[in-house]
């Protein structure tokens, strides 16, 4: 990795450490990383096996039953999808530090709508987000000129299509139903977003927003190597720190299903001819709220039980993408019709997906 | 020294004040400390992302909570 440029100017706002310490601390620092990812490499690779081994011969569980099933399952998921979370997280921790919303927001002001609807949305992938910051960052877009249809792509795009998401698809379902959320998460963000844009809804924006004076912070985003790959541990701490609980309930819970459920259970109520299950699964969706490391082992387990594909998705999607506590937040923002229409217009777009993946697959 | 905590109430802003008061604490710095969780003064200072600190009006850190050591060096470096 770049961790040669170490002499780069320190940003002036956190304080380095003397230039001959830091150099003398990026080899050793450098060796350990590489150490740790071949360790990763090698056990990761090693997973099947060991969970193979611990569910017969460790636990003396029999070939088939439904115990067995399960713990196999969760012995071999669990560290599977912690370990993609740690690399991923981390390496998208790093990419973070380039992507402050100061300097999203600075790059979506004054677009035209259209284009700036897509750089909304694939910047709500990179620009840290967490929705108890949807209203600072709101009112900051919007009054910096920011149009209103461009800040609502981000606010969807943000916490729907996020890395936790996509690497428990990718570690549970594989890289093309990953590949698939990501893109028709991106199309929903800008689709819902050009809607609410061509509506001119900005009359039911609370009338102080418009008032206030947004001030300018300094961008945090010029950081030297050594900072970054901090931002990248920090992100790991403080992500998988927070959501590995959640991925344990989720893996154990999908494991029950896996085990215990019957194959085809789910076929008739979340398949592919049950026409009306798309807008139901979005219906129970929407006011849900969970982080996506909870929902996608179940999903998971769902699916392996003849839920659609379309189905499922739509009901993760709502689960993650619109939430009862987040329409709160905004409703400070937020007149009622606005929030009915960002809520109707998403909930739309999701729907939508679910029907076309049931169509396609 | 006017050191303000920007944040609407969520755990990662009392964590941030935490921080923050501790260092105080530990350098027995006199700065006085203030916690904003009102909107509109947020954005006015510039806050896109919470929790957010800053000293004597400028904003050191935003949409994370500050470490210990972060702490230490804004406040060593004012006189």
């Amino acid at each position: 990795m770049a961790s040669v440029t170490t002499d780069q100017p320190a940003p002036a706002h956190s304080a380095p450490p003397p230039p001959g310490r830091r150099f003398n601390r990026t080899l050793p620092q450098l060796a350990c990383g590489l150490i740790a990812g071949v360790a990763w490499v090698v056990v990761y690779a090693n997973l099947a096996g060991v969970a193979n081994w611990a569910a017969y011969d460790l636990a003396g569980l029999t070939r088939g039953s439904h115990l067995a099933s399960a713990v196999e399952f969760f012995v071999f998921e669990a560290p599977k999808v912690l370990m993609l979370l740690v690399l991923v997280v981390f390496g998208v921790g790093i990419v973070r530090s380039f992507f402050t919303p100061e300097r999203t927001r600075k790059i979506l002001a004054g677009r035209r709508e259209s284009v700036g609807n897509v750089l909304a949305a694939s910047l709500g992938i990179v620009t840290p987000f967490c929705s108890c910051s949807a209203v600072p960052l709101f009112i900051g877009f919007v009054t910096t000129g920011v149009p209103l249809g461009v800040t609502f792509s981000f606010l969807v795009s943000a916490p729907m299509v996020n890395e936790v998401a996509l690497v428990l698809l990718f570690g549970l379902f594989g890289w093309k139903v990953a590949a698939l959320y990501m893109s028709t998460g991106l199309l929903i963000a800008i689709g819902s977003g050009w809607t609410i844009g061509r509506l001119h809804l900005e009359r039911h924006v609370e009338p102080w927003v418009y008032q206030v004076q947004a001030g300018r912070a300094p961008d945090e985003s010029r950081l030297a190597w050594p900072d970054r790959v901090h931002a990248g541990a920090d992100a790991v701490r403080d992500i998988v720190g927070k959501v590995w609980p959640y991925v344990l309930v989720g893996i154990a819970v999908g494991a029950g299903i896996h085990g215990y459920v019957p194959e085809n259970f789910m076929a008739a109520i979340m398949g592919k001819s049950a026409w009306w299950a798309v807008p139901v699964a979005v219906l129970i969706g929407i006011p849900m709220y969970s982080n996506a490391a909870g929902i996608v082992p179940i999903v998971q387990a769902l699916l392996a039980k003849g839920a659609a594909l379309g189905t499922v998705l739509a009901f993760m999607m709502a689960v993650i993408g619109l939430s009862l506590p987040e329409t709160i937040i905004l409703r400070k923002v937020l007149r009622p019709p606005l929030i009915a229409a960002f809520v109707g217009i998403v909930g739309v777009g999701i729907l939508i997906v679910g029907y076309v993946f049931n169509l396609v697959f | 020294m006017h050191i303000v905590v920007y944040g609407p109430g969520c755990a990662r802003c009392h964590e941030t004040e935490r921080v923050v008061r501790k260092v105080l604490a530990e350098l027995q710095c006199d700065a006085d400390l203030q916690k904003v969780s009102d909107y509109q003064a947020m954005v006015a200072a510039g806050v896109l992302a919470t929790p957010a600190v800053s000293v004597d009006g400028i904003i050191k850190v935003s949409g994370r909570i500050p470490k210990a050591e972060e702490v230490k060096t804004w406040l060593r470096q004012e006189p």
